[in-house]
């Protein structure tokens, strides 16, 4: 450990000669239970990673992934409009690069599976329906990454260029994929095309971006004095968080037009997200909160003293100080709502595991192959959240947060 | 005599800058606000309602259902009012939460555990288990257990049978159970009343300890009340309180013995293995928390292994463990919804059939947010009360 | 960066979301009154429909979503916009089936809706019967259950919150049998797979789903459909309540389908039938007397152009479900003309 390694005054025995057979006794071998341990380990081990070779090798049969590789991606986004789709990828593997090579290691792990997830991706056979023009493509992207990450360690991009252009992005972004009605080079293409991976990452980033304001809100609201303002922020945060998110996403899909006046009309992808982000709103004022609470009496009585209002010293001195002791808990937080939209397909939307689902449904003999499309669903999720969450943890470390 | 710039800041200031009268138009703003917007939305409802003949009563939960239910608990069939169909829904839920939550408490301590062994495999087979389960939705979970393993079974005739026997098919894992038999009642008041006289004289003999710090007895007295009154009860029944009931095949069927449905079994495995995983690591944070000095101090006292593990770590490392443990247990209460996936029918699986049969979206659903939140309420208030007690003894 | 910056760009983050996603939301629309108004405006018909279900709603390698249901909306399209990509495909869950017209929020359901009496009164206006359908059981060869009757305490799959279910515990009762511990599941690909693997002894269904789901078994011969059924199906494409010209276009293009059928129309001839001499023919296709287009504000070749999209009744039903069909093979029985024996009728356009 780190505290250890630090006391250097310690003065420590010569250590054993090292070696495999040293490790190994230490390690596994230590004692008669250790030994025991380890044995049984080790053949749990070995029947669990034999038996998912054979079956992998032997048995499964993996057309419905290697297929669709498409389909999983975008959905039915039509395939003419498929290059604003690269685009916005392109923008947001530009943005990562450039945060990487600003920000640093915190975002290592992800810009580094980037490159070589997109190299990877623009190299692996998947007949159909990879297009030659989508590899080359998929390459250049990864050397968008690399071209970011150069950029983002010249001295002379001005760190706010990285601010604005983070906050750009995602506007680029869905204006590109939904376009509009009257441009004929970016036509309109409705909400009900979009699938995949687009929907599940929309869902996940627009539902903890719009989150975070109400949440911020509704957690000032659970902790202010006024009565009627806390009671109703803590009505709102313990009922949604009192029920499962599978009932608020069902009652947003099919009783909240009920309540709407007869001819309005909400796009069934923004009820999913009304519902996700209301969701997370109510999980995100309790993480703010956990903030506040943390901010010392002191620091509030020094700014009222200073002749500060208390307004301005929620803006300027508590919330600050508080939200930046949250972040870690955001990025877990957002890690769960990004696992947590695959319940969209319980409401009609193709998400990723969606799109999986129609594709075992779109051939009877694909019934028989279903468990390859969930492995390789479960795939794709472990290898984003794995690395979102390491990303988290470092960010925790950078930040300082939680060291005592 | 001129006025002096005090006075004017005596003076009350306007109202729009009056903090007290701010106050209350925040308030009656944010009311006028919430409550506007619910009366708007009911407005738009009625109006809704009323154009497309929706009703709002209760009462049709008064008639008959008419949809079977698989694997329910309680007596149930087709010709039973949908009440009795939410009632089912609810226990099923309430069964794999409980089961679930148990399960899983005790796994996740032993996973956490094995990640703090010194063997080294088998710490990292620790870490795959929570990394694996932690990164990947709990639907994608819930398919992959319910198809590879539990649909995977040899059909009813040709079961695998463990010893035990426990038989496992795709109809479901049959264990074979004890039951009471006739004469056996003294048996089982004889084994609750032991339980419940160990725990006791347990946190009797605890506080004596802690006021003398003479402890030795605790262990004796509490094994010893648990066998010596189950034995009386033995002989009191005449020696023969237990049948075993054993499950055996009949035709195409396996009959006796007690039987948890593969839906169940693919529901409770991954709910259990999955809130495990977060569960190990509340767990180890809470043992990690604990500073080392006082692994060291305890060592220096004299004190043994499990000894430091029972005086000195558990009590300061349940403080930590308690609270996120809680909202672990709340998830898990939750998340048993995605029950309607895989086919297990609780209680928001039947209340989705219920809206299709039925028709009455509005009043279903109000039922099942109630019932889950008055879920979600009594369980973290039971835990709540718990998680206090402990944190007051300590203090 | 300052924390004030930071919550400035978090602010313009939050409200540039805010704008585009009001810029996703569809514009207002006319009210459900004016469904043909509304359709037209926007240039496209939009769909409830599924994509995932083989043969009549689900996706093909492109994500381009096609099935038999499909094509009777592409078919209305192509009648109206003469472009049978002028379509909006929602797909709707079963649970949203009713909502889906009660709300208007699709102009037409083309997906699976059995007919009956209360969700026609309930939901919109059900056009016609566009597949004839029934209830029955698919059991394994070896089972030695070979009429209903022998049903009988075997354990049955079925998937819930459907007609299939009320139905089979019907049927259970109605012969005063007990329902052995069904298995009940909202996943239809999860019953049928529990039914292949063996867990129950029987699984029920519409007969077209068992069909399809019988030939993506490893080993289609050994189970088989039993010949009866327990219910009638007819299946039927839904207009919301409320626009009674829309409903008509609707109802008349699927008759249009059927009739080119009947008089040997075909996608690949239409264009030499608009000169038939025919005079059935030729008032289908536009090229006689007006068959009442004009006062559904349609362009007199509308049935032509549908057919030279998607094809007659019979192209639509062999892509999918023919001998030679894309999906699965399924027998027409009622499903065949009326000429042929089966219960496919449409009144002429004339």
């Amino acid at each position: 450990m780190a505290v250890q390694s630090q006391t250097g005054s310690i003065v420590r025995p010569p250590p054993d000669p090292p070696g495999p057979l040293k490790w190994l006794r230490d390690n596994l071998f230590g004692s008669w239970l250790n030994s025991i341990l380890t044995i049984f380990s080790g053949a749990l081990l070995y029947f669990v990673l034999s038996g998912s070779l054979r079956w992998a090798v032997t048995q499964a049969d993996w057309t419905p992934v290697t297929n669709f590789t498409l389909l999983y991606a975008v959905g039915q986004y039509p395939r003419e409009e498929i290059w604003r789709v690269g685009a916005g990828l392109a923008l947001i593997a530009l943005m990562t690069g450039l945060s990487w090579g600003r920000w640093g290691r915190a975002l290592s792990g992800i810009g580094l599976s980037m490159v070589v997830g997109f190299m990877v991706l623009a190299v692996l056979p998947a007949p159909g329906q990879i297009t030659p023009a989508i590899r080359i493509f998929l390459a250049a992207t990864a050397g968008l990454v690399g071209l970011g990450y150069w950029l983002g360690r010249q001295s002379w991009l001005p760190s706010s260029a990285l601010g604005i252009g983070w906050s750009v992005t995602p506007v680029i972004a869905l204006v590109l994929l939904a376009g509009f009605k009257q441009l004929s080079w970016l036509a309109s293409v409705s909400t009900t095309a979009w699938g995949g991976l687009i929907v599940t990452f929309i869902l996940s980033a627009g539902g903890i971006l719009l989150s975070f304001p109400i949440g911020v809100a509704l957690a000032l609201g659970r902790r202010s004095t006024l009565p009627v303002v806390r009671l109703f922020s803590t009505i709102f945060i313990e009922t949604v968080r009192g029920v499962p998110l599978i009932t608020i996403l069902f009652m947003f899909s099919f009783i909240l037009g009920l309540f709407l006046p007869a001819d309005a009309r909400l796009d069934r992808l923004i009820r999913a997200l009304l519902a996700m982000t209301l969701f997370s709103a109510a999980y995100m004022a309790e993480n703010v909160r956990g903030g506040l609470q943390a901010i010392s009496p002191g620091q509030i009585e020094a700014s009222r003293a200073i002749g500060m209002s208390s307004t301005q010293t929620m803006i300027f001195i508590v919330l600050p100080q508080a939200l930046r002791a949250v972040i870690p808990s955001i990025a877990g937080q957002f890690i769960s709502l990004f696992k947590d939209t695959t319940l969209v397909v319980i409401v009609g939307i193709n998400d990723l595991l969606g799109i999986g689902r129609s594709i075992i449904n779109s051939d009877p003999a694909f019934i028989q192959h279903d468990l390859e499309v969930y492995l390789f669903v479960s795939l794709v999720y472990w290898v984003l959240s794995y690395l979102m969450s390491r990303a988290s943890r470092r960010l925790e470390t950078r930040l300082g947060v939680g060291v005592r | 005599m001129e006025t002096s710039p005090e006075i004017d800041v005596v003076k009350s200031p306007p109202f729009y800058r009056d903090e007290r009268i701010l106050r209350n138009i925040a308030q009656v703003v944010s009311a006028v606000l919430v409550i506007g917007l619910v009366v708007w939305a009911a407005l738009n409802f009625f109006q809704a309602a009323d154009a497309r003949g929706l009703s709002l009563g209760f009462g049709f939960l008064d008639s008959p259902a008419g949809f079977p239910i698989s694997d329910a608990a309680i007596d149930y069939d087709t010709s039973m009012p949908f009440s009795r169909a939410f009632l089912v829904g609810l226990i099923s839920t309430l069964r794999v939460s409980v089961l679930g939550i148990i399960f899983a408490t005790i796994l996740g301590i032993l996973i956490a555990l094995a990640y703090l062994s010194p063997n080294w495999l088998l710490s990292k087979l620790a870490l795959a288990f929570v990394e694996f389960h932690r990164n990947i939705p709990l639907l994608v979970l819930l398919f992959l257990w319910y198809f590879t393993v539990f649909r995977e079974m040899p059909a009813v005739e040709n079961a695998t049978v463990l010893p035990g026997p426990i038989y496992l098919s795709q109809r479901g894992v049959y264990f074979t159970w004890p039951r009471l038999t006739e004469s056996g009642t003294i048996f089982g008041v004889s084994i609750i009343a032991a339980i419940l006289l160990a725990a006791v004289v347990n946190a009797r003999l605890r506080r004596f300890r802690d006021l003398t710090g003479r402890g030795e007895w605790i262990l004796p007295a509490t094994l010893g009340i648990l066998v010596a009154i189950p034995v009386l009860g033995w002989i009191l029944s005449g020696g023969n309180p237990i049948r075993w009931d054993v499950p055996f095949l009949d035709g195409l069927n396996l009959r006796g013995g007690l039987r948890l449905s593969a839906e169940f079994m693919g529901l409770f495995v991954g709910l259990t293995l999955y809130t495990a995983a977060f569960i190990s690591e509340v767990v180890r944070s809470g043992i990690q928390a604990v500073s080392r000095g006082q692994f060291e101090a305890a060592g220096a006292l004299g004190l043994k292994t499990l000894q430091t593990l029972n005086l000195v770590v558990m009590p300061q490392a349940l403080r930590v463990i308690i609270p996120p443990l809680i909202s672990q247990y709340l998830n898990l209460t939750k998340n048993s919804s995605l029950a309607l996936a895989i086919g297990y029918q609780d209680l928001f699986a039947i209340g989705k059939i219920t809206i299709n049969q039925a028709g009455r979206a509005v009043p279903v659903f109000i039922l099942i947010m109630g019932t889950y939140l008055a879920l979600s309420l009594i369980t973290s208030a039971v835990l709540n009360w718990y998680n206090s007690r402990i944190q007051f003894v300590l203090h | 960066m300052s924390h004030k910056r930071l919550l400035n760009l978090l602010l313009l983050v939050v409200l540039a979301l805010v704008a585009a996603a009001c810029q996703t939301t569809e514009e207002p629309e006319a009210s459900s009154a004016d469904i043909l108004a509304r359709v037209l405006d926007r240039g496209r018909v939009v769909c409830g429909g599924r994509t995932d279900l083989v043969g009549f709603g689900y996706l093909d390698e492109n994500g381009r979503n096609i099935g038999f249901d499909i094509d009777l909306c592409r078919a209305v399209a192509a009648a109206l916009f003469n472009d049978p990509e002028a379509v909006e495909i929602v797909p709707i869950t079963a649970a949203d089936r009713g909502p889906s017209i009660q709300n208007a929020e699709v102009d037409l359901l083309t997906r699976n809706v059995t007919w009956t009496s209360s969700r026609d009164a309930q939901w919109g206006n059900f056009t016609i019967i566009t597949f004839y359908d029934g209830q029955g059981f698919m059991v394994p060869a070896d089972s030695g259950i070979e009429t209903l009757d022998d049903l009988e305490g075997a354990r049955v799959c079925v998937t819930s919150g459907t007609t299939t279910e009320t139905n089979l515990a019907t049927f259970y009762s109605s012969r005063g049998w007990e329902l052995i511990d069904p298995f009940v599941s909202e996943e239809t690909a999860t019953v049928y797979s529990t039914y292949e693997s063996g867990a129950c002894d029987a699984t029920t269904s519409d007969m077209s789903q068992l069909a399809a789901i019988r030939s993506g078994f490893a080993n289609p011969d050994d189970h088989v459909i039993l010949a009866q059924t327990i219910s009638k199906e007819p299946l039927t494409a839904a207009v919301p309540h409320g626009d009674d010209v829309w409903f008509d276009v609707v109802k008349l293009v699927l008759f249009g389908l059927i009739n080119a059928e009947e008089y040997g129309v075909t996608q690949a001839n239409v264009e030499q039938m608009k000169s038939s001499g025919d005079p059935r023919i030729a008032n289908l296709l536009g090229a006689g007397a007006d068959w009442g287009y004009s006062d559904l504000g349609l362009e007199a070749d509308a049935i032509a152009n549908a057919i030279a999209a998607v094809g007659n009744y019979g192209e639509i039903y062999d892509r999918y479900l023919g001998p030679d069909g894309i999906a699965f093979t399924l027998p027409r029985n009622f499903n065949e003309l009326w000429i042929n024996g089966g219960l496919i009728y449409a009144p002429d356009l004339k």
